[in-house]
């Protein structure tokens, strides 16, 4: 099984707005880094020749999606958090507003599998109405494969 | 093994002093280099590098130490690196981790992280005024940093927060890397730390400069 996530970010400023230029500057870096990162399968791209384009989606204003595909928890936790990523991350208060709902889901799925956005986003609003199940979960409260707490 | 044998386990000089080169390496080590580095027989640092195994603060595996294979290359050599898990003994008992756990909790679901970033700064500069290492390097060594050079870096090899870093990576880090920008301050030393994370490791990394002005 592979370990998908998606999170969502609502941006303080539209895109294209100066407050937010150092973070779409460091878009092409971080997805760089991730593309070769140990245990990276796939990840959702807007444009192959901008690799600052954003994605468009339909599900609001102002809010930068993020969804990719790994091959263990151990694999995104080490991009997420013990890579350059983790810079980024520490600065999300500049560009991003802070959210009292959960804005990151994971959940388990085949190998080669690629659910849709629409799939993605549905897997963040179980989250947010049922907290975290075996179908959605974050690294904070975990599920294996079989369902087993991690 | 309870937690008490186990530290008790480096009660013992050359085991301590092999325990510390050990884990200074950041990497397998073969029991000759453990030898020497001690200062005694292979034998010797054998017996005690299988004794921290057992007392659960050494991992040992085994590994070709060079790059000879085939017949001639002999049999793969034993080596040992620093076991996962911690072993905390106070006496008396006394359990800050769970205390800081709920804090750490509590300021996420607060959204507090940047008054937790000032006040880990604020600490941190009282910490380095207070210190009295000659350097910067030795008082990270004296924080549990374990402080190396690496190309001119000063990076940081043990991480003192790991369990609340595993649980709150994003604000335990963030922490950490305002109490070490405290801590350089409190110094009077200039310099700017910065987050530079590896698996493994501290995700904090100094710059030339600090690692310079240490260099002994």
């Amino acid at each position: 099984m592979h370990l998908a996530q998606f999170n969502v970010a609502h941006m303080r400023a539209p895109v294209d707005d100066p407050l937010l230029a150092e973070f779409v500057a460091a878009l092409e870096p971080v997805n760089t880094l991730a593309d070769a990162a140990p245990g990276f399968v796939w990840r959702a791209i807007a444009n192959e020749d901008d690799p600052e384009e954003t994605i468009t989606h339909e599900f609001g204003d102002h809010l930068l999606i993020n969804y990719s595909i790994w091959a263990s928890r151990e694999t995104l936790w080490n991009f997420v958090y013990r890579s350059p990523h983790l810079a980024v991350l520490q600065r999300r208060r500049e560009w991003f507003q802070r959210v009292a709902e959960p804005y990151t889901v994971m959940w388990w799925v085949e190998e080669g599998e690629i659910p849709s956005l629409k799939e993605a986003w549905n897997r963040l609003t179980l989250l947010r109405e049922k907290g975290p199940t075996a179908d959605a979960f974050t690294f904070k409260e975990f599920y294996e494969p079989n369902g087993a707490r991690g | 093994m309870d937690e008490l044998a186990a530290v008790a386990a480096l009660n013992d000089p050359v085991r301590r002093e092999l325990y510390r080169f050990v884990t200074s390496k950041g990497r397998p080590v073969g029991r000759n280099e453990a030898a020497e580095a001690a200062g005694v027989a292979r034998p010797l640092a054998a017996f005690h590098l299988d004794k921290l195994v057992e007392a659960g603060l050494l991992e040992a595996d085994f590994a070709r130490l060079t790059e000879k294979k085939g017949p001639g290359s002999g049999r793969p050599a034993k080596v040992y690196r620093r076991a996962p898990g911690e072993h905390v003994v106070s006496v008396p008992p006394r359990d800050y981790r769970t205390l800081a756990l709920v804090l750490a909790e509590v300021v996420d679901l607060l959204g507090g992280d940047e008054v937790a970033e000032k006040a880990a700064h604020r600490i941190g500069a009282r910490l380095g005024a207070e210190s009295a290492a000659a350097t910067l390097a030795e008082l990270l060594a004296e924080r549990g940093y374990e402080p190396y050079d690496d190309d001119g870096l000063l990076r940081l090899r043990n991480c003192p927060f790991h369990v609340l870093a595993q649980e709150q990576p994003l604000l335990v880090c963030s922490m950490n890397l305002s109490l070490c920008r405290g801590l350089l301050e409190g110094r009077g030393e200039p310099g700017a730390p910065r987050l530079d994370p590896r698996p493994g490791e501290c995700c904090v990394v100094f710059p030339q400069e600090n690692s310079k002005t240490n260099q002994s």
